[in-house]
C-alpha cells in the first residue's frame, strides 16, 4: 500500500501515515461490520436452542433484522438523565467500543495480516481490555442512577478478580512459545496448545467469559436483580454502542482463544505462503466454533449468584491456575522443542521422516513436550474435578440434601 | 538522522497529555474528575515509553496504573460518598504540599542541569528508531542474570510478597 503511493509520486512519510491510517480503519470496520452478522447469528442460534425460528421476516433468513434494529436505534431519542455527569456520560460509550476495537490491532489473521505484531502483544490486549473496564465504571457512575452504579460495582468486582486466573493462564502459552508476540505464539503451535495444556485453555475461556459478562456470568446486567446494570440510562445509539462493544468483545475472546490455544491460522497447510486468505478463513472458522460454544452456554446455563461467582474464582480458579502454571513451568523446561534437530531427523528419513512428512518437522519437535504436559494436565483435571465433587457432596450434606436425582428428559416429556 | 517531525509532534501531544492531565488532577473540584484526569496523565507517560522504544513498560504502565491503581482509587472514591461533595480547591495542608512540590521540582531540575553539563550528553544523539535488538528479551535476561539485577529483583519480589501477606493479615477477621 505504502509502496504503491510512493510509486505514484507521494512523499514517503505521508504515504506511510496514510497507509497506516487506512489499515487501522479497515481493521476497525471489520470488527464493526462483523457484529452485524454476529448479532444475527446469535439470534438465530438462540432461536434454534429455544425451539423457535429466530428472525425470519426481514430479508432472506432474517439477515437484515440487525439493519432494521440499527435504524430503530438511530432515530430513538437521545436522553441524558438529569444530574448526570454529561462529558463522562457521553465519553463512556466511545471508550467502551474503542477499547475493544483496539484489541484487533494485535490479532494475527494470518502470517502476514496483523495490525501490529508487538513483542508484548499478550500484555497489550490485557492492558487495553482494562480500558473497557474503565468505560463500564464511567458509564455506571456518570448516569447518576443507583442500579447503574450497582451494575458497575459488580462489573469491576468481577473483572478485577477474574483477571488473576486469566493472567496466570495466559502465562502458559507465553511460556510454551517463549514469546509474548501473538504471531510467535501461533507459530509455536505445530501442535495446538489446547491438546498440550487443556486446563489453561479452559481457565482462560472461563475467565474471559466472566470478563465479557456473558452468561453464566452476566451479573453486570442481571435483569431480575438490577434491571439493566450500568447501561440502564443510556438510550438510542449510545446504548447501541455498549451493545456493540459487548458483542465485539464476545467475539474477540473467541478469536483470542482460537489464536492462543487452537493454533490460530495454522492447520491444513494454511501457514504456507500463497494461502493468506485460507489462513484468515481458518482463524474465522475456529473463532466461530468457539463462538458457538459461547452461545450454547449463554442459552442453556442459568446465571450464577454473585457470591458464588467470587468464591468460584478465588477458591477454585486461582489456586488451580497457580498450580497449573507451576506444573507447566517445571515440566516444559526440560522439553524445549529443538526445531533444527527435528528438521535434521526428518531429513534423515526413517520413522521420524515418515511422520515428519505427514505432520511437519515442527510437530516432531513439539511432540515430547506435548505428551508430557497432556498427561500432567489430565491428572490435574481429574484431581480438580474430584475436589469439586467432594466439595459439592459436603455442601449437600450440610444442607441435608440426601439424594440428588438428575432431571430426566423422559420425565419432562411425560408431564 | 535527526528525530523526525512526526516524532516531535507525538512527543508534544503526549507532553500536553501529561501536563494537562496533571493540572486537571490538582485543579479539579470533583475528586472523581481528578482521578480521570490522572488517567490521561498516566496515559501520556505510557506514550512516552512507546516513544522510548520500551513497549513492555508502556503496556505495564497502562495495565498497572490505569487498569489497577486508578480503578482502585475510583473505587475508593465511589465507596466514600462524603468525599464526592468536596468543593474547596485547597485544604489546610496546601503549604506543605507546595514546599514538597518545589523541592521535588528543584531536585529533578538540578539533576537535569548537572547531567547535561558533564561529559555525557543528556540527550542521546542516536535516534530511537535506530535502536535495534529485542529490548524485551534484554530486560528479561537482565532480571535473572547473576551479574545484573537478580538481587534487586528478588528483593522486590520478597517485599511484594510480604505486602500481600500483610494485606491478608490486616483484612482478616479475628477468629
Amino acid at each position: 500500500m505504502a509502496e504503491f503511493l510512493v510509486s505514484s509520486g507521494w512523499n514517503a512519510n505521508l504515504a506511510q501515515i496514510v497507509a497506516s491510517v487506512l489499515g487501522a480503519v479497515v481493521l476497525a470496520s471489520f470488527g464493526l461490520v462483523w457484529i452485524i452478522f454476529s448479532i444475527w447469528l446469535e439470534r438465530k442460534f438462540a432461536g434454534r436452542v429455544q425451539d423457535r425460528l429466530g428472525p425470519n421476516r426481514t430479508g432472506p433468513y432474517g439477515l437484515f433484522q440487525t439493519f432494521a434494529d440499527v435504524g430503530k436505534l438511530l432515530i430513538k431519542e437521545d436522553i441524558t438523565p438529569e444530574g448526570a455527569d454529561k462529558h463522562i456520560y457521553n465519553f463512556a460509550p466511545i471508550l467502551a467500543v474503542a477499547g475493544i476495537i483496539a484489541i484487533f490491532a494485535v490479532i494475527p489473521f494470518n502470517h502476514v495480516w496483523v495490525g501490529a505484531d508487538l513483542n508484548v502483544g499478550v500484555l497489550y490486549f490485557v492492558a487495553v481490555g482494562s480500558l473497557a473496564t474503565l468505560a463500564i465504571l464511567l458509564a455506571g457512575w456518570s448516569s447518576n442512577n443507583k442500579y447503574a452504579l450497582l451494575g458497575a460495582f459488580r462489573a469491576i468486582a468481577a473483572l478485577v478478580s477474574y483477571e488473576v486466573p486469566m493472567m496466570l493462564s495466559l502465562a502458559v502459552p507465553v511460556l510454551l512459545a517463549g514469546s509474548m508476540s501473538m504471531q510467535d505464539i501461533v507459530k509455536g503451535q505445530s501442535i495446538a496448545y489446547i491438546f498440550v495444556v487443556p486446563v489453561s485453555a479452559l481457565i482462560f475461556f472461563i475467565s474471559q467469559l466472566a470478563e465479557v459478562g456473558r452468561s453464566p456470568f452476566d451479573l453486570i446486567e442481571a435483569e431480575s436483580e438490577i434491571i439493566a446494570g450500568f447501561n440502564i440510562e443510556y438510550s438510542g445509539m449510545k446504548f447501541a454502542m455498549f451493545y456493540a462493544a459487548e458483542f465485539i468483545h464476545a467475539f474477540v475472546i473467541c478469536v483470542l482463544t482460537a489464536i492462543l490455544f487452537l493454533g490460530g491460522w495454522r492447520g491444513l497447510g494454511a501457514g504456507e505462503p500463497g494461502y493468506e486468505l485460507f489462513g484468515f478463513l481458518m482463524v474465522m472458522m475456529k473463532s466461530v466454533a468457539v463462538y458457538a460454544l459461547v452461545m450454547l452456554i449463554r442459552n442453556t446455563l442459568p446465571r450464577i449468584r454473585i457470591d458464588h461467582m467470587m468464591a468460584f474464582n478465588w477458591k477454585f480458579l486461582v489456586p488451580l491456575s497457580l498450580v497449573n502454571l507451576l506444573v507447566v513451568m517445571f515440566l516444559a523446561r526440560p522439553f524445549v522443542p529443538d526445531y533444527a534437530a527435528a528438521e535434521a531427523a526428518v531429513a534423515a528419513g526413517g520413522l521420524a521422516g515418515l511422520f515428519g512428512s505427514i505432520f511437519g518437522s515442527g510437530f516432531i519437535a513439539e511432540l515430547p513436550r506435548a505428551v508430557v504436559l497432556l498427561v500432567a494436565n489430565v491428572i490435574m483435571f481429574a484431581a480438580a474435578t474430584q475436589l469439586l465433587h467432594r466439595y459439592g457432596e459436603t455442601q449437600r450434606a450440610k444442607l441435608g440434601v440426601k439424594d440428588v436425582q438428575p432431571v430426566r428428559a423422559t420425565a419432562m416429556a411425560s408431564d | 538522522m535527526q528525530p523526525e517531525f512526526g516524532q516531535w509532534a507525538i512527543f508534544g501531544l503526549f507532553t500536553v497529555f501529561i501536563i494537562g492531565g496533571g493540572i486537571g488532577t490538582v485543579s479539579s473540584r470533583n475528586l472523581f474528575h481528578s482521578a480521570l484526569w490522572l488517567i490521561i496523565s498516566l496515559f501520556g507517560v505510557a506514550g512516552f515509553f512507546v516513544l522510548l522504544a520500551a513497549p513492555f513498560l508502556a503496556a505495564i504502565q497502562v495495565l498497572v496504573y490505569i487498569g489497577a491503581i486508578v480503578i482502585l482509587i475510583i473505587f475508593a472514591i465511589m465507596l466514600t460518598r462524603r468525599l464526592m461533595g468536596l468543593r474547596e480547591a485547597v485544604n489546610s495542608q496546601w503549604l506543605y504540599g507546595l514546599i514538597g512540590a518545589l523541592i521535588t521540582f528543584g531536585v529533578i531540575a538540578l539533576g537535569l542541569v548537572l547531567a547535561s553539563s558533564g561529559n555525557t550528553p543528556l540527550l542521546a544523539s542516536q535516534p530511537l528508531s535506530d535502536i535495534t535488538g529485542d529490548s524485551l528479551r534484554d530486560l528479561g535476561v537482565a532480571l535473572v542474570d547473576l551479574n545484573q539485577y537478580v538481587l534487586p529483583f528478588i528483593v522486590a519480589s520478597v517485599l511484594l510478597e510480604a505486602a500481600m501477606v500483610g494485606a491478608i493479615v490486616i483484612a482478616r477477621e479475628d477468629e
